[in-house]
C-alpha cells in the first residue's frame, strides 16, 4: 500500500474502508486468542469455512478470527453479527445449525447460548450475560471485533485517529493531557504515566528510547497478552504518541517468548504500520519518524523489573540494579528511557482522542479509567474481566466471576503475582477475625470492614495492606492448603532470583528450606518467629522489588491463616488436605460402590468389588489424589495420615448398598 | 527437530552476519540456535564466541539466566506441565508426580531414549482449561490424575505407560 501521507488521508481511507463493507454482510467473529485456541476454536473455524463455502455463501457471510472475547470459561466463543447473537462452547458439530440458523434465517440455536445460572434462562446477548454486565471495556473494546493481522479493521474502528489528532498537538500538550487523565502505571507500581513522560522528556541525553513491557511473568496473569495478542496496533498506536511527546524515535516492545502468538501478530502489525507510513522517517507526513524492535525475552521472571529488563535488551543477564539511578534518566544504553506496560499504552490512544476530562470521569478520585484483570483458578468464569476502578472486590468476585465453583467455600484471593502477592480475604470471616485477634491487629469484638468490599484503587488497596498488582487474580477455595501456597511461591521465586545480592539469593532457600519442613510434618514452633524474620530481613536489605516483596505471601498466609500453620507445625495436620506427607486417604460411608476409583488407582490399593464399599489399603497407597479427583459422590476423604484407617472402619460399620440407602431415604 | 550436522558452523555464521554480530543481539542469536537445533550444541557456542567476539563465560552466563535455553539435546516429545498459580491450585502437582512416575522422567529432565523431556512452565496463559499439559505443543486441559494414562499414550503409543 501507499503510505498515508497525511491525517486527511488517514480519515479518507477510514471512510473508504466503512463504505466498501457491506452492511447486509454477515460477520462469524470467532475467538482465536490463546484460550480459545487451546480449547479447540481451530477446528470450529474450520467447520465454518467448509460450511460457508458448501452452502455457497462465500463473499455474503465472512469468517473473522478474532482476539481474546474474555468469557475463556466458556470457549469456544462466537457472535454473530449485525444480530449479535453470543454462542458458547462451540463444537464443530454445532457449526451446520449455526450457519443454516442464524446466519441463513436469523433464527436463534437457544442451546448454544448461555445459561446465566442465577435466573436459569438462556442469554442472547453479550451485554446481557452477568460476566460481561458490569465491565467497562476499554482497552479490550475491539477485541472481539478486529482480526488483529488486519491493519483496515483497526483504521475501520477508528484507529490511529488519536495519533493524527496527537501529531497537531504539542508535545507538551500531550504530556499535559496524559498528567490530566491521571493514568496510573499499569504494571502494577501505579506510578503516573504523565509525569513519568515528563520526566523523560527533561532527562539530559540523546536519543531518548520509550519501551513496552510485555515480560507478563505472573502466573495466572493474561491481561497483556492478550491485548497484543487481540489488538496490537492499539499498543503500537499508543508507543507512537508516547514517542512524539517525549521526544524519542527508537522504542522497543520487549515480549515473553512463551508468547508466540502475540510476537506473531505484534511482528505483522509493526510490518503494516511500516507499509502505512504509520512508522518510519515521516509519520502521517507530520516529519516526525519513529520505528520499534521487537524483543523476544529469554524466560526469567525478573526481566519484568524495569532496569533487568533493559539488561536483558542490551543482551546481557537480566539483573536488577538498585533504583537511585532512575531510568527515565540513565536506562537503555544508559540513556533516558521510558518503560511503560502494554496496558497502559494501550490506554494512550484512548486518552488523547477522547481527552483528560473524559478518562479521568471515570473511576476513584486517585485511581482513573478501568483495570484489566485475569480472573483464575478457583471461580466459576474464568477469563479476563475490564473493570472501572472503584468496583468492589466483590463485584468482581461474585458479580463477575460467578463464584467460586461446587459447593466450595471461597478462602482468599490472590493478586500481584508471586513476588508482591498478596491475600485478600474475607475479614468478616469468624476464622480471619479470631486470628487478627490473637495477633492484636484488631481488638476482640471489633467491627472489621471486608477487605473484599474495598474498591480497586492504588490507595485503597495499599493502604489496606494489599496491592493492585498488575491484574492476575488467582481465586483459592478450600482445597488450597495456605503452608503449601506461600510454600509454591517461594520456590517459584527461588528459581526465578537472579541470584545477585544476598538477601534474595539466601533468604529465600532458607524460606523455603523452613516451609518444606513443616508441609512434611517437621516443623517446629520457633519456625513461625524465624519465618518472620527472614522475611523482614528480605524487606530491608534487598536489592530489587523481586527480593523486596519475595515475603509477603509469607507474611500474608501467617497474618490470616496462623491456624493452618500450628496444625501443621504442633499437629501434624494439613487442614486442606494437600501436603502430601501428612494426609492419608479413606474411603466414607458416601461410597456407591462405583469402583472408579479402583480403577485409575496406579498402585491397586482400592478393592472391594463392584457395588461394595471400596477399602484403601494404606501401606500401597502413594498419596497420588487420582482416587479423591475422579470420585463424583465426595466420599474419599483426606484425613490425617494416622486417621484413614480409623476413617475407613467407621464407614465399614456404617455403610449400606446404594439400594437400601434409596428405601431409607424414602421411609424418611 | 535438525540434528546437528557439519554444516553447524556454517549455519551459526549465518545467524550472527544476519545480526551484524552485534553483542547486544546475543540473546537472540542463542534463540535462533535454540530454535534450530532444539538445543545450544557446545560447538555452536563456542563458534558464537569467536564469531561475535565475547567470552565464552559471557554466552554461558546468558544461556544458563535465561530459561529459555537449553544446554542438553531435547527429547523427540515435550511434554510441559503448566505449574502457573492458577493450575497449582486446581492440583497440578499431582499431574506432574503421575507423569514423572508413568513416563519415568524427572521434571527438567529427558528419558534416556531421548523420547521425552518434562519441563514444567510458569503459566500458559490457558487458565480455564487448568490443570493444563502441553504435548509438543498442543494443549490437553481440565485434567485428572486418572487421565495421564491417556497423555502416556499419546507420546508412547505402543509402550502404553503401563509399565509398573
Amino acid at each position: 500500500m501507499q503510505p498515508i501521507s497525511s491525517p486527511a488521508e488517514l480519515a479518507e481511507l477510514r471512510s473508504g474502508i466503512i463504505a466498501a463493507r457491506d452492511p447486509n454482510h454477515i460477520w462469524v467473529q470467532l475467538c482465536a486468542g490463546t484460550g480459545c485456541l487451546a480449547c479447540g476454536c481451530e477446528p470450529v473455524a474450520a467447520a465454518f469455512r467448509q460450511h460457508i463455502h458448501d452452502q455457497g455463501l462465500e463473499g455474503v457471510v465472512h469468517l473473522k478470527l478474532t482476539g481474546c472475547h474474555g468469557f475463556c470459561e466458556r470457549g469456544p466463543l462466537v457472535v454473530i453479527q449485525p444480530q449479535g447473537v453470543f454462542y458458547q462452547r462451540i463444537t464443530p458439530e454445532d457449526v451446520g445449525a449455526i450457519v443454516e440458523q442464524t446466519v441463513k434465517h436469523g433464527r436463534v440455536v437457544t442451546k448454544l447460548l448461555y445459561r446465566d445460572p442465577a435466573s436459569k434462562t438462556r442469554v442472547e446477548k453479550a451485554e446481557e450475560i452477568p460476566f460481561y454486565k458490569k465491565q467497562v471495556r476499554l482497552v479490550l473494546r475491539s477485541n472481539g471485533l478486529l482480526d488483529p493481522t488486519s491493519l483496515d479493521d483497526y483504521i475501520a474502528l477508528g484507529g490511529y485517529a488519536a495519533l493524527a489528532k496527537a501529531l497537531t498537538m504539542t508535545p507538551e500538550g500531550i504530556v499535559d493531557e496524559v498528567k490530566r487523565s491521571k493514568l496510573r502505571g499499569r504494571g502494577g507500581g501505579g506510578f503516573p504515566t504523565g509525569l513519568k513522560w515528563e520526566t523523560c522528556r527533561r532527562a539530559k541525553g540523546e536519543p531518548k528510547y520509550v519501551i513496552c513491557n510485555a515480560d507478563e511473568g505472573d502466573p495466572g496473569a493474561f491481561m497483556d497478552r492478550s491485548v497484543l495478542e487481540g489488538n496490537p496496533h492499539s499498543v503500537i498506536e499508543g508507543m507512537i504518541i508516547g514517542a512524539y511527546a517525549i521526544g524519542s524515535h527508537e522504542g522497543y516492545v520487549y515480549v515473553r517468548h512463551e508468547y508466540p502468538l502475540a510476537v506473531k501478530h505484534l511482528s505483522i502489525a509493526l510490518g503494516q504500520a511500516r507499509e502505512a507510513g504509520l512508522l518510519g522517517s515521516d509519520i502521517l507526513g507530520s516529519g516526525f519518524g519513529f520505528d520499534i524492535g521487537v524483543s523476544r525475552g529469554g524466560g526469567a521472571f525478573v526481566c519484568g523489573e524495569s532496569t533487568a529488563l533493559m539488561a536483558s535488551l542490551e543482551g546481557k543477564v537480566g539483573e536488577p540494579r538498585a533504583k537511585y539511578v532512575h531510568t527515565v534518566e540513565h536506562g537503555l544504553w544508559d540513556k533516558p528511557s521510558n518503560l511503560n506496560n502494554v496496558e497502559t499504552w494501550a490506554n494512550i490512544p484512548l486518552i488523547v482522542e477522547h481527552g483528560a476530562d473524559w478518562f479521568a470521569s471515570i473511576g476513584t478520585e486517585g485511581s482513573k479509567g478501568t483495570k484489566v484483570f485475569a480472573l483464575t483458578g478457583k471461580i466459576s468464569n474464568t477469563g479476563l474481566v475490564e473493570v472501572p476502578m472503584g468496583i468492589t472486590l466483590r463485584e468482581i468476585l461474585h458479580d463477575i466471576g460467578g463464584g467460586v465453583p461446587g459447593r466450595k467455600k471461597f478462602k482468599a484471593v490472590q493478586t500481584g503475582g508471586p513476588s508482591g502477592g498478596t491475600l485478600i480475604v474475607e475479614t468478616r470471616d469468624a476464622r480471619i477475625v479470631h486470628s487478627l485477634e490473637e495477633a492484636g491487629e484488631i481488638a476482640p469484638g471489633e467491627t472489621v470492614t471486608s477487605l473484599l468490599d474495598l474498591p480497586v484503587d492504588f490507595d485503597e488497596l495499599t493502604k489496606a495492606g494489599s496491592m493492585m498488582g498488575s491484574g492476575g487474580m488467582i481465586v483459592m477455595d478450600q482445597d488450597s492448603c495456605m503452608v503449601d501456597v506461600a510454600r509454591y511461591f517461594i520456590h517459584f521465586l527461588i528459581e526465578e532470583s537472579c541470584g545477585k545480592c544476598l538477601p534474595c539469593r539466601e533468604g529465600l532457600r532458607k524460606l523455603h528450606e523452613i516451609l518444606e519442613r513443616i508441609t512434611k510434618g517437621q516443623g517446629e514452633p520457633e519456625d513461625i518467629a524465624t519465618l518472620q524474620e527472614i522475611a523482614d530481613t528480605l524487606i530491608d536489605t534487598s536489592l530489587c522489588q523481586l527480593g523486596g516483596s519475595a515475603p509477603n505471601p509469607v507474611l500474608s498466609t501467617l497474618r490470616y491463616f496462623r491456624d493452618e500453620y500450628d496444625a501443621h507445625i504442633r499437629e501434624k495436620r494439613c487442614p486442606a488436605g494437600v501436603c502430601k506427607d501428612l494426609v492419608g486417604y479413606a474411603v466414607t460411608e458416601a461410597c456407591v460402590g462405583d469402583a472408579k476409583c479402583a480403577k485409575v488407582c496406579p498402585t491397586g490399593a482400592i478393592s472391594g468389588g463392584p457395588r461394595s464399599l471400596q477399602v484403601i489399603d494404606q501401606a500401597k497407597c502413594i498419596q497420588c489424589d487420582a482416587c479423591y479427583q475422579v470420585c463424583t459422590f465426595d466420599a474419599i476423604a483426606r484425613v490425617k495420615r494416622d486417621r484413614a484407617e480409623e476413617v475407613q472402619a467407621a464407614a465399614k460399620a456404617a455403610w449400606r448398598p446404594v439400594k437400601e440407602r434409596g428405601r431409607a431415604e424414602a421411609r424418611a | 527437530m535438525i540434528e546437528p550436522t557439519s554444516s553447524l558452523p556454517a549455519r551459526v555464521d549465518q545467524i550472527v552476519a544476519s545480526y551484524q554480530a552485534r553483542p547486544t543481539a546475543l540473546i537472540m542469536v542463542l534463540q535462533e540456535i535454540q530454535q534450530e537445533y532444539s538445543y545450544l550444541p557446545r560447538e555452536a557456542i563456542e563458534r558464537v564466541g569467536e564469531r561475535m567476539d565475547l567470552a565464552l563465560s559471557q554466552i554461558y552466563g546468558v544461556a544458563t539466566f535465561y530459561k529459555a535455553f537449553s544446554l542438553e539435546p531435547r527429547g523427540r516429545h515435550l511434554v510441559s506441565v503448566c505449574t502457573g498459580t492458577a493450575c497449582h491450585v486446581r492440583n497440578s502437582k499431582s499431574i506432574l508426580e503421575r507423569l514423572e512416575r508413568d513416563l519415568q522422567v524427572e521434571r527438567g529432565h529427558t528419558s534416556a531414549d531421548r523420547e521425552v523431556t518434562l519441563e514444567t512452565v510458569n503459566c500458559v496463559g490457558a487458565c480455564a482449561l487448568g490443570p493444563v499439559v502441553l504435548i509438543d505443543g498442543k494443549h490437553y486441559g481440565h485434567l485428572t490424575v486418572g487421565e495421564v494414562e491417556k497423555l502416556i499414550a499419546v507420546i508412547r503409543p505402543c509402550a502404553c505407560g503401563k509399565q509398573n
